[in-house]
């Protein structure tokens, strides 16, 4: 394993090398397949760099614990807003969450359907890209249209483009209070229909979730404490036909719905579906599956299949992708095909970012 | 600022391209008489000016692509336009160049509550996407101050933002899928009316790309119910570093307003003159909106209001209703319009850290003695988006050039901040020529290899953005 101690290190390390350099911070979500070649370990470029809290912003080098960075936040009543997932137990992996590994997937949990995702908090970012030359695009601050927004580009590329070596984000206060309202025994068109009227309604939800071997619909509010008593009051009163409501102060049930929890112990592949809520529930009602849990209002659906079902071919063409992100059967891609222009712009970026093709190159390159 | 010559070689094709764009979009499509042609000479960055050779008027995503097609094929620059609101001279032609405007194009596709999105044509106004939704009780949040003008192509052009991005972000963090056409006429669909995509983000570079890597002709737009009210409260104080204090202060305490508005002495003063909004004669002017319901309202305000009490304020107005509301915010949205009555100016767009506020805003008033030119300041505080606006007179001869010298002395210092130099107007001709300010070469060289991927003959916008000596290479056909 490569694990550079410096920006020119890695920068050196890549420009070097003569194998394909698999890319990683902690190792905790690699998806893919890796072949012949040497792993690239960002581990070794830790730190904050800059924290602001009264500016919101946060500089940090990629190989930096994500666990550091959510306790520095802590400590000043700020977090991550859009709430990075663990997939470690999910998984069955080990390692440290990088920051590095979290931008390089664009992961974001549950609240992304209110606030949005690991790239919408992006604001800038120093990168290597695959001929170990070091670029710096955005900044540190919050609005920033000065020249094409490379730095998001690097957001959930998996390391394709190149390497991320530090990142500077924007962060939120966290909250004084969460209430979860809960209802119990909605089927699944039901629960559909209630996340869609609660996200339609003014009252700031920031989690809308429903795990089906449960029958449980979950209804977040977050805020200062009167005004997370007021909106939930006034959201239960607004869904009473899918009522009773319950509410749950304990703002860590969202944890296993931002793990996918629900089929970290349980055997068969996992897949995660990213479609329109408006038509998820036809779409999944005669797939083959054992299992749903819904997150982002139906906007997100985590799947359990049996190992080796192709869910992705037999849900067949919607608006939206299905990743399979457990699974043995290497027939089955992770990811689906992108349509024949993107394809073509994708590759077209590779060969100038990463014209030798050794940055987590795909099997088929 | 230059702008390329224009090739004779096209020039002298006039005729014959025009002709074939008129074969393909309706009759009264193309412009080319050279009166009418003055209208696209500039955009609201007026100090520069140029006819182009044509203008062009689609009205669908295909006749956009007919269109590319013919420039294509006989290697015409095109320079998309919205409604042409850019600040930055973004859709400044050149004589050689089509302007390929949206006007047209400004139907709504689709709306779908459940799934909280609008499509809709990329001409379409930026206001009047709320207004059809406003029946359903959403909108759509980017809010740029020409938003009643300004189309949804140019928003997504340059990654506009506006006074309430502080919490609901700006267009990149609003646009969920868009259709482009490429410079050789190809159609390519990014993302949708789903969260979000699998592979590059690709939207990422379009937005705030200038119009350089595509014709975006309709966009998929994230849509956000109404909240049940909003209220500003109006905080005035005898120093700028003591009012930039307190929106550090206000944002540490956990408080997230909708905006913060700044206003500096020459800004409260001509906006006053100008609009009788009745406000305080201070040094700085804060202007703070939050959402909620009342009770909610009167919690947050009451939240600030201790916060800002800490700082001696001269003066805390809470609006009782809407009245209060609306001449809160008259002397703000008119502070353009206003100093515009004490002269011709040019408005920066400079983005600093929120810390670095005080720092900046004296030198700026040094700067502005220097130079003896008058600079107000107005901007978005929370998010540290300055506005300063510099008085000149177009009609004494070297002012427009002081003027500008200063600007981009206010502008390298932004970037000396850790700021940038443009956070939401984009860098059009304005801007071009400083962005080694910011960048090192290697860092211009990985972006125009992005341009090099979407148009590989550098035929869209091609003047702008990068330094010209930097592009003429691209721009000849010879990288």
């Amino acid at each position: 394993m490569i694990t550079p101690r410096s920006e020119s290190d890695l920068a050196a390390a890549i420009a070097g090398t003569k194998t394909p350099l698999w890319v990683q911070g902690g190792g905790t979500r690699a998806l893919g397949t890796r072949g012949a070649g040497a792993v690239l370990s960002t581990a070794g470029l830790q730190g904050i760099v800059l924290y602001d809290p009264g500016a919101l912003t946060l500089v940090a080098r990629a190989g930096t614990p994500l666990a550091e960075i959510e306790a520095a936040l802590a400590a000043e009543g700020q977090r991550l807003a859009f709430e990075p997932p663990d997939w470690r137990a999910l998984l069955g992996r080990d390692g440290v969450p990088t920051l590095g590994g979290m931008i390089a997937a664009n992961a974001s949990g549950p609240r992304r359907v209110a606030v949005g995702a690991c790239r919408d908090f992006v604001l800038g970012a120093r990168i290597v890209d695959g001929t170990g030359r070091v670029i710096q695009s955005g900044g540190r601050v919050m609005k920033n249209v000065t020249g094409y927004d490379l730095a998001r580009l690097m957001v959930g590329a998996r390391g394709r483009l190149g390497v991320i070596s530090e990142v500077a984000l924007k962060v939120l206060p966290a909250p004084e209070a969460t209430l979860t309202l809960i209802a119990t025994g909605l089927d699944q068109s039901r629960a559909l229909d209630a996340m869609a009227r609660a996200l339609a309604a003014p009252y700031e939800v920031t989690g809308a979730a429903h795990r089906v071997a449960t029958g449980t619909t979950m209804l977040r509010i977050e805020g200062f404490g009167a005004s997370v008593t007021y909106r939930a009051g006034a959201l239960a009163a607004h869904l009473a036909d899918f009522g009773p409501w319950r509410a749950d102060h304990d703002p860590d049930i969202w944890r296993d719905i931002r793990d996918g929890a629900a089929f970290a112990g349980q055997a068969g592949d996992v897949w995660r579906i990213v479609a329109r809520p408006s038509a998820i529930g036809a779409m999944m009602a005669g797939a083959p599956v054992d299992d749903l849990v819904y997150d982002w209002g139906g906007g997100l659906v985590w799947a359990l299949a049996a190992p080796g079902v192709d869910l992705r071919a037999a849900l067949g063409g919607f608006e939206g992708h299905a990743t399979r992100i457990r699974g043995a059967d290497t027939a089955i891609a992770t990811f689906g095909p992108q349509s024949a222009g993107v394809a073509r712009l994708e590759s077209g970026l590779r060969a100038r970012f990463d014209p030798r093709g050794v940055l987590n190159p795909d099997p088929v390159e | 600022m230059d702008m390329p010559r224009p090739d004779p070689a096209i020039l002298a094709d006039r005729a014959r391209i025009v002709a074939r764009l008129r074969d393909v979009v309706a009759p009264d499509a193309v412009i080319a008489d050279d009166i009418a042609l003055r209208a696209y000479e500039c955009d609201a960055l007026a100090a520069y000016r140029c006819p182009p050779m044509a203008v062009v008027l689609p009205s669908t995503t295909d006749e956009v692509a007919a269109v590319m097609r013919i420039c294509h094929e006989a290697g015409v620059p095109v320079v998309a336009r919205g409604a042409g609101t850019s600040l930055a001279g973004g859709a400044l032609p050149t004589r050689d160049a089509v302007v390929l405007g949206l006007a047209r194009m400004t139907a709504v596709l689709d709306t779908n509550l459940t799934d909280r999105v609008i499509r809709v044509q990329a001409g379409r106004t930026n206001l009047s996407v709320s207004a059809a939704l406003a029946d359903d009780g959403f909108f759509y949040a980017p809010d740029p101050s020409s938003q009643l003008a300004c189309a949804i192509g140019g928003n997504i052009a340059m990654n506009s933002g506006g006074a309430h991005c502080l919490k609901y972000g700006v267009t990149t963090n609003n646009l969920l899928g868009l259709r482009m056409v490429l410079a050789d006429g190809e159609i390519v669909d990014l993302g949708g009316a789903y969260a979000e995509g699998d592979g590059f983000d690709l939207m990422a570079l379009i937005c705030g790309s200038e119009g350089q890597l595509g014709i975006v002709t309709e966009a998929v737009l994230r849509i956000i119910p109404r909240p049940e009210g909003a209220r500003p409260m109006l905080l005035a104080f005898d120093s700028s570093e003591v009012a930039g204090a307190c929106v550090s202060d206000i944002i540490r305490a956990g408080v997230l307003p909708v905006a913060i508005e700044f206003m500096d002495r020459p800004v409260i003063r001509a906006a006053e003159a100008f609009t009788r909004a009745g406000y305080p004669d201070c040094e700085a002017l804060l202007i703070i909106e939050v959402e909620g319901a009342p009770a909610e309202i009167d919690d947050q305000l009451a939240r600030i209001k201790a916060i800002a009490a800490a700082h001696n304020p001269l003066e805390i107005r809470e609006s009782g209703s809407d009245t209060q509301s609306a001449q809160i915010w008259l002397g703000r949205k008119s502070a353009f319009g206003a100093m515009g009555q004490i002269g011709d100016y040019m408005c920066l767009d400079g983005t600093i850290p929120v810390n670095a506020l005080p720092a900046v805003l004296r030198r700026i008033g040094e700067l502005s003695d220097e130079y003896g030119l008058l600079v107000g300041n107005v901007f978005h505080a929370g998010d540290g988006n300055m506005h300063p606006l510099i008085i000149y007179d177009a009609n004494r001869p070297g002012d427009l050039e002081k003027c500008e010298a200063l600007g981009a002395d206010i502008l390298r210092l932004c970037v000396d901040m850790g700021g940038c130099l443009t956070g939401e107007h984009g860098v059009g001709v304005e801007k071009r020529d400083l962005m080694g300010v910011q960048f090192s070469p290697d860092d211009l060289e990985a972006q125009m290899q992005v341009k090099d991927v979407f148009d590989p003959h550098w035929l869209l916008n091609p003047a702008k953005v990068f330094p010209l000596p930097l592009s003429a290479g691209r721009r000849a056909g010879t990288p």
